[in-house]
């Protein structure tokens, strides 16, 4: 009897690990260890032994059973992994194909600038101040020193609608709104970003509709070296941390003294090149202390309160920071051209 | 301004200085060098030749075959196609071996047979522009006065070996339209003398009063007018040196009179005008505004209406000038003319302004007058003119002038304090150093304890007030020397306004929504100006467009993005979405600012979602546009205020297009562009809105409040309701939501059918009904006996009944 559950666990054992698949497997477990199978007709067949030998019969018996489920245990769980594992094979999928494409678009180059400059200039305790497009020839030139006949009016030739309204030529109006709404007191800071207006023709570097941003400060103790302070730390945070800046004598008539400012030259750190043409130097702004009659104009007393005011142009600043070559791309809004301003640097 | 550094040296000592270092040191302290020409760049090897022997080339009916000497030894043989060389001539040849600009080389050559060895130039060919040259060499080549010395450098000769710096000159800056102007500036730059120009003169016995009277009508416009007489004059070419420095500032020479009128103009500042005395037709001279409709020819032979506007100058009858513009064709100076009557004058700058524009007439004289001459100039550059007309034109100068004078002249006085320049421009200049500021503008300046008291020239008529002290101190000072500072004393709050900040977000979500900002110009064309408007105004016109594209200022947005898309769609691009937030133009009437409302305008074309190797394509539809519109009211807070409602918008579809509505009023609309319009723009299905941002950004939004999370379940029910096909879904949620307040929190379409399998003029629409009670959890009871309710209130309402 012992020799047969020997043979019976050899043969099922041998028979196990030839199975191929779960469904044999099944069938083997129900052949040797069911109720029908040859250990429960071992185990009937006990009574017939001795009462010495029952027990090791027994014994025996459970321990074949036991080896036998626990190699079928074995070899359905080792046939289940491969199951598994043949089934995550059969899903794998290329993972180089391009990803779901998710829809997205950017500002406009103008904006990325003008957006950076008014973020610089908050943090230095501005506010945006905006304007009307369409302004009175009052606020547009007469505030601004340059009243009618003055010769400085040919630097600007401008879109009338009528004689006394016009497509503003620069956002000065707004600066001389603001002091006027100020009734005199200071202190003033801001930044006023906008569209104007000029009767150029459309061509590489003109066109007829730009944008700009004018800064003012206005308070009791404003002084010339302010504006060269407060240029300075725009032109490093903008430009980069290693550039210079230079101020240059200039004429605006609602400045006195006028300044224009130069950056040094980026393309070759001011030796001279093609950018700079072989100055060192590139323009970026205009800048000035407050024109005293600007000032009393919108109602400022000149003897207590100075300021400094700036512009400077966005299609110009994006022009040399991102070396666009055509100021018409701003206005054409291809996309080709938009979508590469999407990076946020 | 072109200035030579050549021809500065006479008056201000440039020793130690290069044209380059001049140019960095006049730019820093206040006028732009624009750029410095070396006028004799990339030329070499041309020297004066002198034409031994000219014959017609035996080959060629249009050259000529030339000996020349160019002073080695024997004349070369050189080959020349130019009509007017001739034997005897003193010419500039570039020898063998010569460079010429644009990189030419002079090599030995055979032309039609005959050597030719070495080339004979014109001056273009010498790098100088055609309209430079005087017109009896402009088709060929130059002949030098026959006083040249052969094998000499013919570039030297030419004043050629000089550069210019060209002055870009503000407005404010006209003393340096003048060699002698710039001079003073830059001796006050490097602290050098000025030298003045020689006007030493030996009058003849005659007087000039004797050959013609003077009479000013219009004293205002015409307050100083210096008439000097210049008998026996012969009219020839002006010394080489003369023509030379006139065409490097940009001047054709003519002949030694009008050359030296416009050599002093140069040299003064002062614009002068030479008649033919003799062709004058009278003895006098009488100036006056002119006649409305009064005709005259100027030099150039343009007959001219002239308007009372306009300022003549006149033989006592008729027009022989327009005054500081241009001379008359009738008293022009000619190769006949013997006895010079020059002008020299002050005229009101307006006054020339006016007449220069009018007749489009911008000359050199009147450039000057425009911005204001000097008005102690006057009399020194007419006498310095008649030296010269003495000098190189063989004149008699005769004694005196005759004249009008009513001109008073009042240098400006200005006192500043030192405290006041050091506290404008954040320095801590020293009154000696001010002082030295002054001195080296030879400005007289006296100093009385701390006020400093500036007489300044007549030929800064720039300086008036205070500040323009400062910055003649700052400039000359040097801006590098102004300290670095910030802004002290009270502190301002830096930021966004409301409004700007949700402007930010309106373009943060549509950007994010996938649109791409655009940027479009405010002109328009009439045409496209109203078209898709909210509101129906007048449009603006410019009083003078450039164009008709660009002569209405927009009342939309729309028509400019839909051209974006067209211009994309034309270059493969024609799945794109679009947005821009800006101003359109309302009319207020005429001669009123206009009321201007920012907008903000999407359109979407094509394909809105494409992912071609899972096989999804899916073109933008009302529900695309929609759908950011209701997110971006989300994300502003205002959903629960805005409806959209079926409506009529000329140009959009109409079937396919909303009104969108703010508490109850339009500000805008969502749809499909007609089909009709998409054709016109070459687009495929269109989908778009434009809206009023202003009504949308100034709508105040409730404070964010924190509303707790439900802790009990909510129940929902489904229903499928047979409506007619008018009802809209948007009025049965209504009716729902009504219906079923407070416990129903949502009600939502789930499915919407209205094929054949139903009812003619019906469709099925359901709607998936979630009710909560935040308290407590809900029975079924209770939720039933709403649910009715609301479906009583479908039925009775809008006949709206669950599908059987």
């Amino acid at each position: 009897m012992q020799e047969r559950l020997k043979e019976l666990q050899a043969e099922a054992i041998q028979k196990v690990d030839q199975s191929a698949g779960l469904k044999e497997l099944n069938d083997i477990r129900v052949a040797y260890l069911g109720k029908k199978g040859p250990i429960t007709e071992v185990l009937r067949g006990m009574g017939k032994l001795s009462a010495e030998e029952r027990p090791v019969i027994g014994a025996l018996a459970n321990e074949v059973r036991e080896a036998i489920a626990a190699k079928i245990e074995a070899k359905q769980s080792a046939l289940e992994e491969a199951a598994v594992q043949e089934k995550l094979a059969a899903e794998s999928i290329d993972v180089t194909l391009p990803g779901r494409p998710v829809k997205a678009g950017n500002h406009h180059p103008l904006t990325k600038i003008i957006e950076e400059i008014e973020d610089l200039f908050i943090g230095m305790g501005y506010e945006i101040a905006e304007g009307p497009e369409v302004e009175q020839d009052y606020y547009n030139f007469e505030a601004l020193n340059l009243p009618k006949g003055h010769p400085a009016r040919d630097m600007q030739d401008s879109f009338y609608i009528t004689e006394e309204i016009l497509l503003r030529t620069h956002t000065s109006p707004v600066q001389a709104r603001t002091m006027e709404k100020h009734q005199g007191k200071g202190p003033i800071k801001i930044i006023c970003p906008g569209k104007v207006y000029r009767r150029d023709n459309d061509d590489a570097t003109h066109s007829h509709q730009f944008m700009q941003i004018e800064g003012l400060v206005v308070g009791e103790n404003i002084r010339m070296s302010d504006l060269k302070g407060t240029l300075n730390v725009f032109a490093k945070k903008m430009f980069g941390e290693d550039r210079e800046i230079r101020l240059r004598p200039s004429f605006f008539p609602f400045t006195e003294p006028s300044v224009e400012m130069d950056i040094s030259c980026k393309m070759c750190g001011g030796h001279g090149c093609n950018v700079c043409k072989h100055t060192g130097w590139i323009e970026i702004l205009g800048a000035g202390m407050v024109h005293p009659n600007v000032l009393e104009m919108a109602g400022y007393d000149s003897k207590k309160y100075t300021g400094f005011a700036f512009g400077m142009g966005p299609e110009r600043i994006a022009m040399l920071k991102y070396g666009v070559d055509d100021i018409r791309h701003f206005y054409t809004n291809d996309v080709r051209f938009l979508n590469q301003f999407a990076i946020e640097e | 301004m072109f200035v030579s550094y050549k021809w500065l040296q006479e008056y201000v000592d440039l020793s130690g200085v290069t044209p380059a270092e001049l140019a960095e040191k006049i730019t820093k302290s206040g006028i732009e060098v624009e750029g410095v020409e070396i006028l004799n760049e990339g030329i070499k090897n041309v020297v004066v030749g002198y034409v031994v022997e000219r014959e017609q080339h035996p080959n060629a009916t249009k050259l000529n075959k030339c000996l020349v000497d160019i002073g080695e030894g024997e004349p070369v043989q050189i080959i020349c196609g130019a009509p007017n060389v001739d034997k005897g001539q003193k010419v500039a040849v570039a020898k063998v071996g010569a460079r010429l600009p644009g990189g030419v080389k002079i090599k030995r050559a055979k032309l039609r047979g005959e050597e030719s060895n070495g080339m004979i130039c014109s001056l273009q060919e010498l790098g100088i522009e055609s309209k430079l040259i005087q017109k009896e060499y402009s088709e060929g080549i130059f002949v030098f006065p026959a006083d040249a010395e052969v094998g000499t450098d013919a570039l030297d000769l030419l004043g050629r070996d000089d550069q210019i710096l060209e002055l870009g000159l503000t407005p404010n800056r006209a003393d340096c339209l003048s060699m002698l102007g710039v001079a003073y500036e830059v001796a006050a730059i490097l602290g050098r003398e000025v030298k003045l120009p020689e006007t030493n003169l030996e009058s003849a016995e005659e007087k000039a009063s004797d050959y013609v009277t003077v009479t000013v009508e219009a004293k205002e416009d015409n307050p100083l007018y210096v008439a000097k007489v210049i008998k026996n004059v012969k009219i020839s070419n002006s010394p080489l040196w003369m023509q030379a420095r006139l065409m490097s500032a940009g001047i054709r020479p003519h002949n030694n009179v009008v050359d030296i009128t416009n050599y002093i103009l140069l040299e003064y500042g002062q614009p002068l005008h030479a008649f033919d005395y003799d062709r004058l037709g009278s003895k006098q001279i009488l100036v006056r505004r002119a006649a409305d409709g009064e005709k005259f020819i100027t030099l150039d032979d343009v007959e001219r209406t002239l308007t009372s506007d306009h300022l003549v100058i006149t033989n006592g009858k008729e027009p022989v000038a327009l005054a500081g513009v241009m001379g008359g064709a009738n008293s022009e100076v000619t190769s006949d003319t013997t006895t010079v009557l020059l002008e020299s004058a002050y005229f009101n700058g307006a006054t020339i302004r006016k007449a220069s524009k009018d007749h489009g007439l911008r000359s050199e004289a009147s450039a000057r007058y425009e911005k204001g001459i000097d008005p102690n100039r006057v009399r020194p550059a007419g006498e310095r003119a008649a030296y010269l007309m003495a000098k190189y034109a063989g004149g008699e100068v005769l004694e005196g002038t005759a004249e009008v004078d009513v001109l008073t002249v009042e240098p400006a006085v200005v006192s500043i304090t030192l405290e006041k320049i050091n506290r404008v421009l954040g320095t801590d200049i020293q009154m000696k150093e001010v002082k030295d500021i002054f001195d080296r503008l030879q400005f007289d300046a006296v100093i009385e304890d701390d006020t400093i008291t500036v007489t300044a020239p007549t030929r800064r008529g720039d300086i008036k007030i205070e500040e323009d002290l400062i910055e003649e101190v700052a400039r000359l000072f040097g801006y590098d020397n102004i300290p670095y500072t910030l802004p002290i004393g009270s502190t301002t709050p830096g930021k966004l306004s409301e409004y700007q900040k949700k402007r930010r977000v309106v373009r943060q979500f549509l950007e994010g929504a996938g649109l791409y900002q655009a940027v479009t110009y405010s002109l328009t064309s009439e045409q496209k100006a109203a078209q898709f408007a909210l509101e129906n105004r007048d449009t603006i016109r410019l009083a003078m467009p450039m164009s008709e594209d660009r002569s209405v200022l927009r009342l939309s947005i729309l028509p400019q993005l839909l051209e974006v898309l067209k211009y994309n769609s034309a270059r493969q691009n024609d799945s794109l979405a679009v947005y821009e937030t800006g101003n359109v133009f309302l009319a207020n009437g005429t001669d009123v600012q206009p009321e201007e409302s920012e907008h903000l305008a999407a359109a979407i074309t094509g394909l809105w979602h494409h992912h071609s190797w899972q096989g999804e394509k899916k073109p933008v539809d009302f529900f695309v546009a929609k759908g950011i519109l209701e997110g971006l009211f989300d994300r502003l807070g205002l959903t629960n205020r805005v409806e959209y409602v079926q409506a009529q918008v000329e140009g959009m579809h109409p079937g396919r297009t909303a009104e969108i509505r703010l508490n109850g009023a339009k500000i805008g609309f969502v749809g499909q562009v007609h089909p009709s319009v998409q054709k016109e723009f070459d687009l495929k299905d269109t989908y778009v809105f434009e809206l009023s941002l202003k009504a949308v950004l100034n709508e105040e939004t409730n404070a964010l409040q924190y509303q707790s999370i439900p802790r009990f379940p909510s129940i929902t029910r489904d229903i499928a309701l047979v409506a007619d096909k008018e009802t809209v879904s948007g009025s049965l949620k209504s009716i729902i939501l009504e219906a079923g307040a407070p416990l129903l929190k949502d009600a939502e379409v789930f499915d919407l059918y209205q094929g054949d399998k139903m009812e003619a003029g019906k469709k099925s629409i359901a709607f998936s009904l979630k009710y909560m009670d935040p308290e407590r959890t809900l029975t079924d009871e209770e939720v039933t006996k709403v649910h009715d309710r609301v479906l009583n209130a479908l039925a009775e309402k809008a006949g709206a009944v669950l599908r059987g």
